[in-house]
C-alpha cells in the first residue's frame, strides 16, 4: 500500500522568508550593492561566472548575494538563469595572441617578447592579514610606466620553432566542436569537449586532480610555459551584416603547460602540452584545467591509464559542481518510504541471521553433550 | 570586395565596436548633447539571448566552445527607411536601442559626421585612454632582471 503525503507548503514559504531575513542580516549595517561585490570580490565573481559558463558580472554578483556567498549555490542559479535564454551563435575563437595583457609570466623562458609581466598578483605577497584593510585605510593608486607597447606572442609560439614541442591541438578539418550543452556526455570524447567540460568544471576537483599528478599519479613533468590574464575581443557572424560583429571583450586566463614526454609507440621523445582557458581571472582553476587536459591525453599518447586523473569518464563525470551538488543534497529531501522499505527489508535479514545464529549454538551445544 | 566598400564597412564595423565597448550611461549623455535624432521603429528586440564564445586549443588549435556569455541585440528602421543594428555584451536594452539607432544614422551621409564626431570620438578617446592606463599600470610590474657575477672571473 502507497499512501500519498501532503505537508510543509507553510513551512517552506516561512523558511524561505526566514532566508531572506538572515540573508539581509543585522538591518543597521549597510546593503551591499551589486557594483560592490563586482569591484571588490571580483575574483569570487569570475569563479561564478567560469563555473555557472555564463560571463555576465553583474549576474554573478546578484547570485553571489543571492546564495550569501555559497559559490556553488551561486554557480547553479546562473546555471539556471542561462537556461532561460536564447542563443544567437557561436562566436568566432577568440584570439589569445591579442590580448590586452594585465599579466603574463613564463616559468620556462625568462627572456621572451613581452617580458614577465606580473598585474595584480598574490604571488609574492606574505599572506599577512591586514589590519589597515580591516581599518578602511585609502589604498594607493597604482605605479605607471609609460613605455612602448610590446607584441606578447603565446610562448607556444616561440618554443615551436625546434621542433621540440608538438602543435597547437588539431582536429580534423571538418570537425564541428563538440557541445555539452547540446549533446549528451559520450566517452571517449574529443579533447574540444573535454576542454569545454574541464573549464566549466569545479576548481577544487580540477586542483586535487591536478594535484594528484604532481605527486606521482599520472606524472607527467610539467611546466608552465605561460599564464596570460586579460581581455580578449569577441566578435560573432550574423546574417544581417557583411562583417563578423564586435560585441566587446572579455576577462580570460590562459595556461600553456609544458610537459617532458620521453616517447612513446605513438609519438617521439617532446614536450607534450596541456591548455587551460577559463572566464576571468582565475589561473589556479586555469593551471588545474592545463593539467587535466594534459593527463587525460594518456591514451591520445600511447601511456599506460593508471590513475583517476588520466580517467576520462571518472573526471568528466564528476568535474560539474551543480551535478554533483544536486546529487549528493537530493540525499537529504524526503526518503520515507524508500527508508520503510529498507527497514523492512534489514529486520527480515536481521531475523534470519539471529535465527541461523542460535541454529548453529543449539547445534554446537548438542555436539559439546555428545 | 571594392575599396570604397571595404572601407564603408571598415567604419561601421568600427562604429558598432566602440559602442559595443562604451558604457550605457556615457551613450546616453553625449547622444543629448550631439542632437542626434531618437526617433526610430523597432524591428527586433531589444532582446537577451546568449552566444556561446570559442577559444582554440593550444591558443591556435581547433577550435572548442569555452561557455557562454550575455549579449543584447536590437534592429531599428528610421523614419527615413534605414535600417540599423546593435549587437553588445550584457543585459542594456536601452543601450542596444541606441546603438541600432546610431548604426542606422551612420548609414546615412547626412547624419553620419555627426555620429563620427559628436558620438564615436568622445567615445573612443575615453575608451583609449582608460586603455592606456592599464597598460601603462600593466608595465609598472614588468620584471626587470639583473645579472650578478660572483667569482673572480
Amino acid at each position: 500500500m502507497y499512501v500519498a503525503v501532503k505537508g510543509g507548503e507553510a513551512a517552506i514559504a516561512n523558511a524561505h522568508r526566514l532566508l531572506a531575513d538572515r540573508r539581509r542580516g543585522d538591518r543597521s549595517v549597510p546593503a551591499l550593492r551589486l557594483d560592490q561585490i563586482v569591484e571588490q570580490l571580483a575574483l569570487g565573481v569570475d569563479r561564478v561566472m567560469s563555473e555557472g559558463s555564463l560571463y555576465d558580472r553583474e549576474l554573478a554578483a546578484l547570485a553571489v548575494v543571492q546564495a550569501r556567498g555559497d559559490m556553488i549555490e551561486a554557480i547553479f542559479l546562473v546555471r539556471a538563469y542561462r537556461t532561460t535564454l536564447p542563443r544567437f551563435g557561436y562566436t568566432n575563437p577568440v584570439d589569445t595572441g591579442a590580448m590586452q595583457i594585465e599579466r603574463r609570466v613564463s616559468a620556462t623562458y625568462k627572456d621572451l617578447p613581452g617580458g614577465q609581466v606580473l598585474g595584480p598578483t598574490f604571488d609574492y605577497t606574505h599572506r599577512l592579514l591586514d589590519p589597515e584593510l580591516a581599518a578602511g585605510a585609502e589604498v594607493e593608486t597604482p605605479a605607471q610606466r609609460p613605455a612602448e607597447p610590446e607584441a606578447m606572442p603565446r610562448v607556444s609560439a616561440i618554443l615551436a620553432h625546434e621542433g621540440l614541442i608538438e602543435a597547437d591541438g588539431d582536429m580534423p578539418l571538418d570537425h564541428v566542436p563538440g557541445d555539452i550543452t547540446r549533446e549528451p556526455l559520450q566517452f571517449p570524447m574529443a579533447r574540444d569537449i573535454r576542454l569545454q567540460a574541464l573549464s566549466r568544471g569545479d576548481e577544487g576537483f580540477l586542483l586535487a586532480l591536478g594535484y594528484s599528478t604532481q605527486r606521482g599519479y599520472a606524472r607527467n613533468h610539467p611546466f608552465v610555459g605561460e599564464v596570460r590574464i586579460g581581455e580578449v575581443e569577441l566578435e560573432l557572424d550574423v546574417p544581417e551584416l557583411p562583417f563578423a560583429v564586435p560585441l566587446g571583450s572579455i576577462r580570460v586566463t590562459e595556461c600553456q603547460m609544458v610537459n617532458q614526454f620521453k616517447g612513446s609507440a605513438k609519438a617521439p621523445p617532446q614536450f607534450t602540452r596541456g591548455y587551460g582557458l577559463v572566464f576571468g581571472q582565475s589561473e589556479r582553476k586555469a593551471m588545474a584545467m592545463a593539467l587535466c587536459d594534459r593527463a587525460l591525453r594518456a591514451s591520445e599518447l600511447g601511456e599506460d591509464v593508471v590513475a583517476a586523473a588520466q580517467d576520462e569518464e571518472f573526471v568528466i563525470s564528476h568535474s560539474d559542481n551543480v551535478q554533483a551538488t544536486g546529487f549528493v543534497e537530493h540525499l537529504k529531501l524526503p526518503h520515507y518510504v524508500d527508508f520503510q522499505a529498507e527497514l523492512g527489508l534489514v529486520r527480515r535479514m536481521r531475523a534470519e541471521y539471529e535465527a541461523r545464529e542460535n541454529e548453529e549454538k543449539a547445534e554446537e551445544k548438542r555436539e559439546a553433550a555428545e | 570586395m571594392r575599396g570604397q566598400e571595404a572601407r564603408e564597412q571598415a567604419g561601421r564595423k568600427a562604429l558598432m565596436a566602440t559602442l559595443a565597448h562604451a558604457e550605457a550611461d556615457e551613450i546616453a549623455r553625449l547622444w543629448n548633447e550631439s542632437g542626434l535624432p531618437s526617433e526610430a521603429e523597432l524591428l527586433r528586440g531589444p532582446e537577451t539571448g546568449l552566444v556561446t564564445v570559442r577559444g582554440r586549443i593550444g591558443g591556435g588549435g581547433a577550435p572548442f566552445n569555452v561557455g557562454e556569455a550575455t549579449v543584447t541585440r536590437a534592429t531599428v528602421r528610421l523614419p527615413s527607411g534605414r535600417v540599423g543594428h546593435s549587437y553588445a555584451l550584457g543585459r542594456d536594452k536601452g543601450k542596444a536601442r541606441l546603438a541600432a539607432i546610431a548604426d542606422a544614422l551612420w548609414q546615412d551621409p547626412t547624419h553620419r559626421e555627426t555620429v563620427e564626431t559628436k558620438l564615436a570620438a568622445p567615445l573612443r578617446a575615453a575608451l583609449d585612454a582608460a586603455r592606456e592606463t592599464r597598460r601603462i599600470e600593466t608595465a609598472a610590474t614588468k620584471v626587470d632582471f639583473f645579472t650578478m657575477v660572483r667569482g673572480e672571473d
